[in-house]
């Protein structure tokens, strides 16, 4: 038997809220450990202990961070799901399972079998309260051994996962190796999976988008957050506040130079997060799909008032409340357009942890240079699941506070009036209560029909001018988003895609003989490029995760005459995408065009 | 051209003239006018910066009238029952600015109500005005949440649901400070709004403010003849700005005085019965006694001036936030490094 070194994924399988977490973390980062480009993904539910969780750890020689379909060694320690676990699982699957458990032998027929009786194995823990606990760390043990994972890489995980708690370290590792000593005295290996040590990290790191996207709001200076604890979003608001109150200076009174609040809703979220963007301060709020759908009011005063501010929208499974622990890419058409009457809201499209960083930081500039709420889209795949990625970089530019109408400025200006277009570009001179002190200045900012001036206008002229106004400033924001990146294959087919989509796409492409031309766009509204690959494109796939292609619509909006061309593909089962689903994609349209 | 008489003028040497902003678009009568020129009146008498205020709220007629006073300061007029959100990111924003806030009772009520019951949960400083007139009246006059049931429409129809005493909830609520009055009686409305803007903490007045549209007719519990017919008050307040001189004549035991914090002073002339504002418990059984006898008590009903604020709690910088700089705001190079390695493998 060939060993098969570096190459599998292992699924694990467990009720929620056991502390199985810890374990898994244990085995993922024991990997990482090694030097492996290990991914790991958390399926979890909506609950906080009993419901079934899968844990998938992937280990390839691309040190591909995608999941995939399939898996090579599963661990079912959920009796729950163990049927139906084995089922899924293919012939010739690795199979470590709770032989206390007197699971008929018949279910394991055709795979590779290591029957552990984890139970029996845990009386062997002294500690008789951390038991329940520990005794997940037995199934670490005999992963270690089946892999090959040395047991130094383990301990260094638990060092990690407990950092300077050694007895706790000690306890664990104990624990783990009572597994591992069962499995080396009762087993011989029967399957070819192993791994050795590679290099295949570097100088990367491991990071979740939610944190490195709060990390970004303070580099970008973010100093009023407003949030209300919603899956997936919560931890963005949490890690903010975390290093914030780390890394943020004080005063010289030793107080603080930003506020984060709990709000009661979201409503209440995005209306304090407004209201201090409209004093002048840089603010957000973070959110996922609900909380988006009750802030649409708010937002569309924030656009047609001209308020900076930036939402975070961490995009769960919808409608309604759906499948909240899972992911997918379905609040674009809604956010795009969000609240009633025209609006248009520029959104930013983070593949990684990296873009999540940069572009969450560059999101208060957008917002305050175009006087816009600016939404920030991530999801759940990217925002909870940690990810190998290179090493968040220091901005290279310095705050951008856009326009402002100082007394200076007034004074400068001929006739300053909060809402004229001075300079041509449709976007005006802001004031900010209390800095903006000359006469001239004050008004009344409103969501009713304004004109120039501020002043309550019904002219149908006055209006209509005011909104083309506003709507040629978010066009020509184009100039400052995140350009469409464009990565040229064999130029007879197009693809696009966005946001963590891109990884499948990637993966699938690294191992295809001729490839699609792949353009990822970065940013809403689309970059010329955007229009132009659609253009130098007889058919332009567009991949997604939601149910009705909303990227495919959005483009066909923007660009009707193209429209023909778009062939929309999507998946929108909550899972992350695999790169299967790419390849299968492609496969299909490449046989479409050979008929 | 005949001369004439120089303008009275402040301590800031501003006229009345300069507190006034647009001219109103209430129906002549309207009870909200009357408190906007309360408004004028209270600012000019302390002498206030109107670049120092900004003027947030709802939607509603009540709520359109920051357009009407104040015309140095900014606003905004934000939707429908969120002017408390709005405000609190305003007023964390900059600490410097004194914000008031102009509601209605359909907008703090119904639509709003979540946001007045956590304003006053959360205690920023400002003051938050709710023009109540058991009507919507920028709607066209359908029921209020604070409608009486026993008080018809127009066209005799009664509210079918009971009515909420906005006063008794923000002190169920724990509110600082809280005081009824009425757009008619200018004279109890001015010092309470002074003491409402020295107040460091949420200063919630409840204005009964006749809809001469919808809700001045005979029957309705929010009339002016209503009012002045049921209104009741147990003390006359004064105002006294720090440092203030004035000498009120008055008995042994006839005066209470609330200190504010910074530094002015509510002087409280009894009048028939004992209540003392600072205490919670008489603050309630006054509030439910005239219910009860079918009155509507006005002036200064609790106040509580140890309990802290927002900013405070958030040990939040007195330095605005809005001054804050990327110096300020940005770590030093060297952090980002230093992150990236707590994240390093
Ligand atoms: C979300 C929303 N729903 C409904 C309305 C319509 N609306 C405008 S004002 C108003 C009621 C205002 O009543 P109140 O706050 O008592 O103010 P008043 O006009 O009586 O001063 C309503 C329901 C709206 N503007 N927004
Ligand atoms: S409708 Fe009523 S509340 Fe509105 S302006 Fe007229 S009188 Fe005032
Ligand atoms: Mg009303």
């Amino acid at each position: 038997m060939n060993p098969v070194v570096n190459d599998f994924s292992v699924r694990i399988a467990t009720p929620n809220g056991t502390g199985s977490q810890t374990s898994n973390i244990v085995i993922h980062r024991a990997l990482l450990r090694m030097g492996l480009a290990a991914n790991a993904k958390n399926l979890f539910p909506s609950n906080i202990a009993g419901l079934p969780t899968w844990y998938q750890i992937r280990v390839s020689p691309g040190g591909w961070q995608t999941m995939a379909e399939s898996w090579q060694i599963l661990l079912p320690l959920n009796q729950a799901t163990i049927g139906k676990d084995l089922r899924e699982s293919a012939p010739g699957t690795v199979v470590i399972d709770n032989s206390d458990w007197k699971t008929a032998d018949s279910a394991f027929e055709g795979f590779v079998r290591y029957p552990v009786p984890f139970d029996k194995l845990a009386r062997g823990i002294d500690n008789a309260k951390l038991r329940p606990r520990l005794k997940n760390l037995i199934y670490v043990g005999v992963v270690a051994w089946l892999l090959d994972i040395p047991i130094k890489a383990v301990r260094e995980a638990l060092e990690t996962v407990f950092p300077g708690k050694t007895e706790v370290v000690d306890l664990n590792e104990s624990a783990a190796m009572i597994g591992h000593e069962y499995a080396s005295e009762n087993f011989t290996k029967q399957d070819p999976y192993t791994t050795e040590s590679a290099d295949q990290v570097g100088n990367r790191i491991l990071v979740d988008g939610n944190e490195a996207a709060a990390l970004g709001a303070i580099w970008g200076g973010v100093s009023v957050v407003a949030w209300y604890p919603i899956t997936p979003a919560s931890s963005l608001a949490e890690n903010l506040e975390k290093h914030i109150e780390k890394i943020r200076d004080k005063d010289s009174d030793g107080a603080n130079r930003f506020v984060v609040v709990q709000a009661e809703d979201e409503l209440a979220a995005v209306g304090m997060a407004l209201g201090a963007g409209w004093a002048g301060a840089r603010s957000m709020t973070s959110t996922s799909g609900p909380g988006i759908s009750l802030m649409a009011e708010n937002l569309g005063l924030g656009y047609f008032t001209e308020i900076p501010t930036v939402i975070y929208d961490v995009q769960r499974v919808g409608p309604s409340t759906g499948l909240p622990t899972r992911t997918q890419q379905s609040d674009m058409l809604q956010v795009a357009f969000h609240s009633h009457g025209d609006t248009r809201f520029p959104m930013l499209l983070p593949a990684n942890p990296g873009e999540a960083f940069s572009m969450s930081c560059q999101a208060y500039d957008l917002a305050e240079k175009y006087q816009t709420p600016v939404v920030f889209m991530s999801d759940l795949d990217l925002g909870m699941n940690n990810w190998i990625c290179d090493p968040l970089e220091e901005p290279s530019t310095d705050f951008d506070r856009g326009k402002i109408a100082s007394d200076e400025v007034i004074a400068r200006l001929e006739k300053w009036g909060r809402y004229r277009d001075v300079d041509g570009d449709g976007i005006p001179y802001r004031t900010i209560p209390g800095v903006t002190l000359h006469p001239d200045a004050a008004h009344l900012t409103r969501g009713s029909g304004h004109d120039e001036d501020a002043n309550y206008s019904e002219s149908p002229e006055v209006y209509s001018r005011n909104l083309d106004r506003i709507a040629r400033k978010i066009s020509g924001m184009v100039v400052d988003l995140p350009e469409p990146i464009l990565k040229p294959g064999q130029g007879d087919m197009g693809l696009i895609a966005f946001g963590t989509t891109d990884w499948a796409v990637e993966e699938a492409l690294a191992d295809m003989e001729s490839t699609p031309d792949y353009l990822r766009v970065r940013s809403f509204p689309f970059h010329q490029q955007v229009g132009e690959f659609l253009e130098n494109h007889e058919s332009v796939m567009v991949i997604e995760q939601n149910q009705q292609g909303q990227m495919a619509q959005l483009l066909a909006m923007e660009y009707p005459q193209l429209a023909g061309r778009i062939v929309s593909k999507t998946y929108y089962g909550g899972l992350p995408l695999s790169a299967n689903f790419v390849r299968e994609a492609l496969q299909s349209a490449s046989e479409v065009e050979a008929r | 051209m005949s001369e004439e008489k120089a303008p009275a003028v402040n301590q800031l040497g501003l006229s009345k003239a300069d507190y006034k902003a647009g001219a109103s678009t209430m129906c002549k009568g309207c009870g909200h006018d009357r408190i906007s020129e309360a408004i004028i009146q209270a600012c000019y008498d302390l002498g206030v910066d109107g670049r120092s205020v900004i003027k947030m709220s709802g939607i509603g007629c009540s709520s359109k009238t920051p357009a009407y006073f104040l015309g140095q300061s900014m606003g905004l007029n934000s939707t429908h029952g969120r002017m408390p959100s709005f405000a609190t990111g305003a007023h964390l924003a900059n600490l410097d600015m004194n914000p008031i806030g102009v509601s209605g009772d359909g907008d703090s009520a119904s639509i709003g109500m979540g946001q007045f019951v956590h304003m006053i949960r959360r205690n920023p400083k400002m003051v938050y005005i709710v023009e109540n007139n058991g009507v919507y009246g920028l709607t066209k006059g359908q029921f209020s949440a604070t409608a009486d049931r026993r008080s018809p429409s127009k066209r005799g129809k009664f509210p079918r649901e009971e009515s909420i005493d906005l006063c008794g909830l923000a002190l169920e609520l724990g509110a600082p400070f809280v005081a009824r009055s009425f757009s008619g009686d200018k004279k109890q409305l001015v010092p309470i709004l002074k003491a409402a803007f020295s107040f460091d903490g949420l200063a919630f007045i409840d204005v009964i403010s006749p809809c001469v549209t919808f809700n001045n007719h005979e029957g309705s519990t929010k009339s002016y003849t209503h009012q002045k017919e049921h209104g009741v008050t147990y003390h006359d307040p004064f105002f006294i700005a720090p440092k203030e001189q004035i000498d009120i004549e008055y008995e042994d035991g006839e005066l209470q005085e609330v200190t504010l914090h910074d530094g002015s002073k509510l002087v409280l002339r009894k009048l028939e019965k004992d209540h003392n504002p600072a205490e919670i418990s008489s603050a309630r059984s006054m509030l439910m006694e005239t219910r009860d006898r079918g009155e509507i008590l006005t002036g200064l009903i609790h106040v509580d001036t140890e309990q802290p604020s927002l900013a405070e709690v958030s040990g939040l910088s007195r330095e605005p936030l809005v001054r804050q700089e990327q110096g300020d705001l940005r770590p030093a190079a060297g952090v980002l490094q230093g992150i990236n390695d707590s994240f390093r493998i």
